[in-house]
């Protein structure tokens, strides 16, 4: 058996861009006023009326190679189960080193003074439960999973729909894949 | 003392052992991450079922409780209208309940009407106000000179107390300045009103066509499920629409049309099905009226024609047509909401049910279906109140608008200025609904509300209608009461109950307990027998068997399934005279109006300004939830949509154009001015309109987030054109043109 690797698909052409995702990532992980472990990107090309749009729910990409544990002086930043990206508050002195390392803008800083991003909710996937992002969308657009195994929904749909990822140039190896 | 972690770690990095006894954590460093996994812990420990209020479509909701505080709120996946699932507003209700501008207290008025000047008062105060209010009205006028305008569902109790009272002068605006149009026109050709939630089913069509209607920024939560359930699955989708909405950034053809022409291209699109025959021709022989008058109506409304009228490249046209009819009976012409666009809607909404006629799509899977209701009783009443003896006064005094079947708002409005109407209203309750916001032409709403006797407002914030009214009567939220049961109509009837999350903050009180209590100041009390909500809910449960138990923990409860559409074996119902659908409708003629769509221009803007144009964002219902801080914090004010190239070329702004973001003041062709708005800089809309989300620019100054945020479209929209047909406002008949909003030091 391999070690699971976590990972999201955003389904761009269902995404509507309502921001469900967003409050209810606020409201489950109880987030302060100002900070967002995940927001919505409207992407427009063209001119009136040759248009397109791409509508994406971002978050944390819990890259593989990761710059911002790599950056973290105190062990704060670091790679938990299933690739998970996490940042320990407790060892975290807010020296913001991650912050300036991560390409997608993915951290802010707590009012507490530690930093904190998006943790894929491993607080409820250790009980068997999904994202509280992908629990509520209503257009089913985030679908989170092992990428390790090849018969989850989220392998099936990377593996089978064509998709990219944000910046790949930055060489991190995101682990949220945008269908499009 | 406390220390904060970022002290305690300075601290620590200066003597680790000492700081960590300190704190009473271990003093291995590795230790300090006593929890590996951050857990927030905002599961309830009790989880209470109920349904939604953010907006009316009412999704199941699970109410997380930790401490006494919701925490969250999630979607119950047992009811059929959430599936689990939330839109933004649901799962931000906890936004409306921890409010810190909800009101508190009832409130009595200090100071002239719109000075925004009260005392607080107990409830027997401000109910013994309201009843001498009431009573002296019913003396002078009659009991019908009282009008309740409602939205939401504790509204049901404020409807119980006009009828018990004797006043038929119940009105929504969600009628005639919303979906009024197309119930309308939907009953005029199929016999049947559409009603919300829509019998549409969306998730098995195979094209869907969308005019002027956002799915997906307008967040009717299954409806937006199932398009993207349709769209996953392979459905084409087509959008009219000024602007490049989110839906159009889906479509396979976005048609983006100039405001006021819809008849036209919806004439032009009957023309090709018609003349290449892309209808049903065997459904519309067996079930239909008026082919051959359609025929003849449309000959000539070529695609060219349309062409030249909608500034659609007729190409466009007839490619999205022949689209649409390829994909029928499947091919959904959605009705959209919010209908009320230019005095003439009812006769557009035609063209769109004869659209749906000739796809055949009425009672079709994957079109118009069947839906129901769970069947529940009546409260067992000791006796029904007389009839009120006056009729319903929201026509004006000669008659007019003869197929309205809801009272209309502006109606009754305008029934306020004396001698408009067969009598005067003298007295008002508005129960949680901002008129301010929601009625067209601001200027004329207030000089009907100075004419008042009584204006008696129940809310659960400090909206605008609430600074005019003579006692404020705060209401608890949705989270904080029980109220009726409710078995909204669907493909599969189902029951959801409200109940009580935590008890109510402050001195607010729910609805049934407000109108309980006022009934008894007024004599009423025998038309209110039962004891509380709850009891009222569980008598209404037990005639038919259902437990209030069950229902109580799962929070829905569902019934039998039916046939819904004519694959699983449903009859098709045409309750129109001819039992037929009418194409060519000759009530319409009898009444001297079209029997079938005619297009008319709308005017033209004048030099200058642009067409003012409004629709919604996911975030916020009307302008209910612009105070709610967790929603308004990814969509904290609206913004002017102007088009780019327009904006470069915009007179007045030569030396300096505007820049993305600044502050502008628009002007509408009445002189009305704005507050400051940011101006959005966009390819997404044409070059003759503008576009803003609706709800913003509040004067309410104790709705401390969003007073001053933003600009109301409601207050730029001075003129309507009233629908002959069935009295709604037309309200995008509104002209702006742009001023730099002046700098404030």
């Amino acid at each position: 058996m391999t070690a699971r690797r976590y990972a999201m698909a955003v389904d761009t052409r269902r995404c509507v861009g309502c921001n469900a995702c967003v409050i209810s990532c606020k409201t489950e992980n109880a987030l302060p006023s100002g900070g967002f472990r995940d927001w919505i990107v409207q992407e427009v090309h063209g001119t009136f009326p040759d248009l397109t749009m791409q509508i994406r729910s971002e978050r944390c990409n819990h890259c593989g190679d990761t710059p911002c544990v790599a950056a973290c002086p105190t062990g704060a930043s670091h790679v938990a189960d299933g690739g998970v990206v996490l940042v320990s508050k407790h060892k975290c002195t807010g020296c913001k080193a991650c912050m300036a390392s991560c390409p997608y803008g993915a951290r802010w800083v707590h009012p507490d003074g530690y930093v904190d991003k998006c943790t894929f909710c491993l607080h409820r996937v250790e009980r068997g439960q999904v994202p509280a992002c992908q629990e509520t969308c209503p257009t089913r657009a985030l679908t989170f999973g092992d990428l390790a195994d090849p018969a989850s929904e989220v392998s099936r749909l990377v593996n089978r729909r064509p998709n990219l990822v944000l910046q790949p140039g930055a060489g991190t190896r995101p682990y949220v894949f945008f269908l499009t | 003392m406390a220390l904060s972690r970022r002290q305690f770690i300075q601290i620590g990095a200066g003597g680790a052992g000492g700081a960590a006894l300190a704190t009473g954590l271990p003093t291995r460093w590795w230790g300090l991450d006593g929890d590996p996994t951050p857990d927030p812990r905002t599961d309830g420990d009790q989880v209470v079922a109920s349904y939604c209020e953010l907006c009316f479509w009412g999704c199941g909701v699970l109410a997380h409780v930790k401490d006494g505080r919701v925490t969250k709120i999630t979607g119950n996946p047992a009811h059929p209208l959430s599936r689990g699932m939330l839109c933004p507003r649901g799962a931000g209700g906890t936004g409306l309940l921890y409010d810190p501008d909800r009101l508190q207290r009832p409130l009595l008025r200090r100071a002239k009407r719109g000075e925004d000047v009260f005392e607080e008062v107990s409830w027997d105060a401000a109910l013994g106000k309201v009843a001498e209010g009431l009573e002296g009205v019913k003396q002078r006028h009659g009991p019908e000179a009282l009008a309740l305008f409602t939205h939401g569902s504790g509204g049901a109790w404020f409807k119980q107390f006009m009828k018990a009272w004797g006043s038929p002068n119940i009105g929504a605006p969600s009628y005639a300045q919303c979906r009024g149009p197309r119930e309308a026109a939907f009953q005029l050709t199929f016999g049947t009103p559409l009603g919300s939630p829509e019998p549409l089913d969306l998730a098995n069509a195979r094209c869907i066509t969308l005019i002027g209607s956002h799915l997906g920024e307008n967040m009717h939560n299954t409806q937006v499920q199932e398009l993207a359930d349709a769209l996953g699955a392979g459905a084409q989708l087509v959008v009219v629409d000024p602007r490049f909405s989110v839906a159009a950034s889906k479509a396979r053809y976005w048609l983006p049309i100039k405001p006021g022409t819809d008849i036209a291209l919806l004439l032009s699109w009957i023309h090709v099905l018609l003349a290449e025959g892309l209808y049903d021709a065997a459904y519309l022989a067996e079930h239909a009226t008026g082919l051959e008058e359609l025929k003849a109506h449309v000959a000539t409304s070529t695609p060219e024609w349309a062409g030249a009228i909608t500034g659609l490249d007729p190409g466009l046209i007839r490619a999205s047509a022949r689209l649409i009819g390829a994909a029928r009976p499947a091919s959904l012409i959605h009705p959209g909401r919010h209908t009320v666009w230019y005095g003439d809607d009812t006769q557009r909404e035609r063209a769109m049910a004869i659209l749906v006629a000739l796809l055949g799509s009425w009672g079709r899977r994957g079109g118009y279906v069947k839906q129901d209701k769970f069947p529940l009783a009546g409260y067992p009443h000791g006796g029904l109140p007389p009839p009120a003896t006056r009729p319903k006064v929201d026509k004006p005094k000669g008659g007019r608008y003869p197929l309205a079947s809801e009272v209309l708002a502006s109606g009754l409005c305008d029934a306020t200025r004396p001698g408009q109407s067969l009598y005067d209203l003298k007295a008002w309750m508005v129960y949680g609904c901002n008129l301010i916001q929601a009625m067209p032409d601001r200027p004329r709403l207030i000089e009907a509300i100075q004419q008042l006797e009584l204006l008696v407002a129940v809310d659960v914030l400090p909206a605008e209608i609430c600074g005019f009214a003579d006692v404020v009567l705060p209401e608890a939220t949705y989270l904080e009461r029980d109220d009726d049961a409710w078995n909204g109509p669907w493909r599969q009837p189902f029951l959801a109950v409200r109940q009580m999350v935590v008890p109510p903050l402050y001195d607010s009180k729910p609805g049934w307990w407000i109108v309980k209590e006022l009934a008894a100041k007024v004599g009423l009390s025998s038309h209110f027998p039962w004891k509380d909500a709850r009891e009222y809910v569980q008598a209404r449960l037990a005639v038919k068997g259902q437990s209030w138990e069950v229902l109580s923990t799962t929070g829905v409860l569902m019934g039998e399934p039916f046939p819904t559409c004519q694959e699983d074996g449903a009859e098709l119902t045409l309750e129109t005279e001819s039992g037929k659908i009418e194409l060519y409708s000759q009530e319409l003629a009898d009444l001297d109006f079209d029997p079938l769509p005619v297009f008319r221009p709308q005017e033209e803007a004048p030099p200058d300004h642009f067409r003012l144009l409004s629709g919604r964002a996911p975030l916020h219902t009307f302008g209910r939830t612009v105070n709610n801080r967790l929603l308004a914090e990814p969509y904290p004010e609206n913004e002017v949509w102007l088009n780019a190239d327009a904006a470069a070329r915009l007179p007045g702004f030569e030396r300096r154009p505007l820049e993305q973001g600044e502050k502008v003041v628009l002007v509408n062709q009445d002189g009305v001015r704005s507050t400051p708005v940011k101006v959005k800089l966009t390819q997404r809309i044409r070059t003759d309109c503008v576009f803003m989300v609706h709800g913003w620019g509040q004067t309410a100054a104790k709705q401390r987030y969003a007073f001053g945020r933003g600009a109301s479209d409601a207050l730029l929209t001075t003129r309507y054109k009233l629908d002959p047909i069935m009295g709604g406002t037309g309200m995008n008949v509104n002209f702006v043109r742009f001023e730099r909003a002046p700098e404030v030091a």
